[in-house]
């Protein structure tokens, strides 16, 4: 339970209720308090290997590199610190394709990735087709899965890297990584995934999965922003070239010291997710099936945006004909939900997620993107049934005389036609 | 570690208590500053108090200020961002100038430490194309300040385009984008007393910057990824905290000269590097040829008192300063070099058990002393 402001009686949970877990998730408190000696006493800097302060942070950053490896089944020595899972995207990518241009010249310019992708992996992407790569950008089915002959048929003797994420931001779906891991390793390509919706929250495995390179982040499993990492395969390894130059830290991969509380708070979230993940994915899915449940029994005709069943615990995203879904946030005044990604781009246009799973503009525009975790309660999930509900039934009666004048920062600055 | 001496301000400062105090109340709140809901529009207020208040510590305006993993990123975001691919440097740049423009033009500096504006002047008109050149504010290693008002004027008059790592200058001596004159400047929080892992590039205005990190459009479209509230938070209260202490920066002066007078008296054949320049207030570096520089850190290490043999980021691998070499050190004169840096916590006992600790080192080695004296 995230609090807001005080609860009005003692039936009500605390408001506004944060249901957004896949923009960011709450610090756990555990990992802040990993995290706060690293302020205080033991401050030092982890590259001063050379004085006690030094070597005591950098103790502290390889214990946090070997939580963050034994969550995903890798070597410390595999896992690079990064600022986010956007540096770790922009590496992978543009750190492959570069390097092995490099290396093979012409040979190697061709890259696979999906539609779906966050905008990190796509703006990436197209940086690299400036660059004169070109790029293969993979359609997904209805639920949102790629199909994986079609993957088969767009790599070519000139593919370098495949580039498919774990598991969507919007619609929570999750990608058949071990088939594409067998494919890309069969083929001899490099296959890097997005796995910043997935890590902690669904079981993962380099080896098993056949993953070459695999992007993480703290914020979104209750760990602290502006920390990631990118797991780099040693054997057969894998090789990268820097986006940041400079002290040749991590292994001259990404220089800059390295935030060291950071560090410890990512290691300490991969930790306890390592420990709790089962029991709490459990939980998830049935709070998040009560949520769609509770839902659609008072509106039969609102439908669930990607795969039902392979999906991560915890994301909902819910259609509601013949609504806006930005109006509809806009009456959902003490529920935290979005309309799609949280990135700054992104607000105005409809998703392009959704655009992709074959829903016309007006459907896309009519979906909620519903994030629950941790700390999402049961009487949470009913409160926001009861709200939902009642918001979407008044935008459908049409609003009464007095609220057609639009009315603070969130409301809609034109009439919008009723039917 | 409460009894160990901490000398080594400019490889991280510790954070301050009000900086801490911040970040845990951020840290306590949830939102993503690109969500629109009043979470996000919380942390979005977040970042922007801080955002002022990092452009207030330099002069700036705050849509100048975009915030980065730190001095690293900022670096290499300013060198690779303008599209300009002449690049002139100093030579005593830090590596993460240096390296991220691996075939740039390399200035000369005096046997001072100050970079040779006769050569700017020169190197920048013996070529038409314009150019990027980068200047640091204050060395890393021997605190020596550049004239980078004076390289300002001389890279206008010859259409170059000037980035300034003021890494270590900030906080250290008052700071003014436009007093100095230069279109792009970097920053770092965990060298005034912020939190490791933010830092910032300062641009000025009109700046087409092309972004090292892309996706989400954050930061203006100049730097892609969610921003580090609770990092942004402990910077806005560092910046503002180091620019209100700013006078305070004369007892950290005395401090370090107390220090440097000791070290003469206890061996005058010591080489302070940039002593004669204008240095920053807490920056002593200085050679003293009777023990390598690793041997002297790893003594006084074990006496409780952190100093360094240079630069922190080299991974680990020992080699002769590129800084000093460049001020004419020679490799043996480099490599008996320390580096001792103060910062806000320092005090007149800190300097007193370093000097304690390292004549200690001196006194015990008057066979050295004398092999040097006759080898000379």
């Amino acid at each position: 339970m995230i609090h807001g402001n005080k609860p009005l009686t003692k039936n009500l949970p605390a408001l506004p209720i944060y249901l957004d877990y896949q923009a960011t998730t709450p610090t756990d408190p555990r990992v802040v308090e990993a995290m706060l000696p690293y302020f205080t006493e033991q401050f030092g800097n982890p590259h001063s290997g050379h004085h006690a302060f030094g070597a005591a942070a950098a103790g502290a950053v390889e214990t946090a590199r070997a939580q963050v490896a034994a969550l995903i089944g890798a070597d410390p020595r595999e896992i690079i610190f990064t600022s986010g899972a956007t540096e770790s995207n922009n590496l992978a990518l543009a750190g492959v394709a570069r390097f092995q241009r490099n290396l093979q010249g012409d040979r190697k310019t061709h890259l696979v990735t999906a539609a779906t992708e966050h905008k990190c992996v796509l703006e990436s992407a197209a940086q690299l087709e400036r660059e004169g790569f070109a790029v293969t950008y993979l359609p997904v089915g209805r639920t949102g899965l790629i199909d994986l002959e079609r993957l088969a048929a767009a790599i070519t003797e000139r593919t370098v890297l495949v580039s498919i994420m774990a598991v969507n931001n919007e619609i929570g779906v999750v990608q058949p990584l071990a088939e594409i891991g067998a494919l890309c390793r069969a083929r001899g390509v490099h296959f890097h995934t997005d796995a910043a919706q997935a890590v902690g929250k669904i079981p993962l495995d380099v080896e098993a999965m056949n993953i070459d390179l695999m992007s993480l982040s703290g914020h979104k499993i209750y760990g602290p922003k502006g920390i990631g990492a990118l797991y780099v395969r040693r054997r057969p390894r894998v090789r990268l070239a820097p986006l940041f130059q400079g002290g040749g830290q991590e292994r001259g991969l990404r220089s800059g010291t390295l935030p060291t509380p950071l560090c410890v708070g990512l290691g300490a979230a991969c930790e306890i997710a390592m420990r709790e993940m089962a029991p709490e994915a459990d939980r998830l899915r049935r709070l998040a099936a009560r949520l769609h449940q509770g839902v659609v029994r008072q509106l039969p005709d609102a439908y669930l945006n990607g795969d039902p069943g392979r999906r991560v615990p915890g994301n909902l995203n819910l259609g509601f004909p013949g609504i806006d879904g930005d109006r509809l946030i806009g009456e959902l005044k003490d529920l935290a939900v979005s309309s799609g990604s949280a990135c700054s781009s992104a607000a105005l246009e409809p998703s392009y997620v959704l655009r992709a799973l074959g829903l016309d503009e007006a459907q896309a525009r009519a979906s909620l993107r519903i994030g629950l975790g941790r700390f999402t309660t049961e009487a949470e999930v009913d409160y926001a049934v009861e709200r939902l509900v009642a918001a979407v039934q008044r935008l459908r009666d049409g609003p009464p005389a007095a609220a057609i004048v639009p009315e603070g920062a969130d409301a809609p600055s034109a009439p919008v036609a009723h039917r | 570690m409460d009894r160990a001496v901490y000398l080594d301000y400019n490889a991280t400062a510790p954070a301050r208590p009000a900086v801490i105090a911040a970040m845990a109340r951020a840290l306590a709140l949830c939102g993503n500053p690109s969500s629109v809901h009043q979470f996000g529009r919380t942390a979005r207020r977040q970042v922007e108090e801080a955002r002022e208040r990092v452009a207030a510590l330099v002069h700036a305006r705050p849509e100048q200020v975009t915030f980065t993993s730190g001095g690293t990123e900022a670096n290499n975001l300013a060198l690779t961002g303008t599209g300009r691919d002449r690049l002139v440097l100093s030579a005593i740049e830090h590596d993460s100038v240096l390296r991220a423009a691996p075939e740039a033009e390399i200035l000369p500096v005096s046997t001072d430490g100050i970079v040779d504006l006769a050569a700017l002047a020169e190197g920048l008109g013996r070529d038409p194309r314009p150019a990027l050149l980068s200047v640091m504010l204050a060395n890393n290693e021997t605190g020596v300040i550049q004239p980078v008002a004076e390289a300002a004027e001389i890279a206008r008059a010859h259409g170059a385009l000037l980035h300034c790592d003021a890494v270590q200058a900030a906080g250290k001596v008052p700071l003014d984008i436009t007093a100095l004159g230069v279109d792009l400047l970097s920053l770092s929080a965990h060298k005034l007393g912020g939190p490791q892992g933010i830092g910032a590039l300062v641009v000025g205005d009109d700046l087409a910057l092309r972004p090292l990190l892309r996706g989400g459009g954050q930061e203006r479209s100049r730097r892609a990824g969610t921003e580090n509230v609770a990092a942004i938070v402990g910077f806005g209260v560092a910046a503002e905290e180091a620019a209100a202490e700013l006078p305070a920066q004369g007892r950290i002066a005395q401090l370090r000269d107390r220090l440097e007078r000791r070290v003469r008296e206890t061996a005058p054949e010591a080489r302070v590097f940039g002593a004669a320049s204008p240095r920053l207030p807490n920056t002593s570096c200085f050679a003293w040829a009777g023990m390598p520089s690793e041997t002297q850190v790893m003594a006084l290490d074990l006496a409780g008192i952190a100093v360094s043999a240079g630069s922190a980021c080299s991974s680990g691998k020992v080699r002769a300063s590129h800084v000093l070499r460049a001020m004419g050190a020679t490799v043996e004169e480099a490599g008996s070099a320390i580096r001792v840096s103060l910062g806000w916590r320092s005090t007149e006992v800190d300097i007193d058990r370093f000097i304690e600790a390292w004549s200690g080192l001196v006194t015990q080695r008057p066979n050295h002393r004398s092999d040097r004296s006759s080898a000379a």
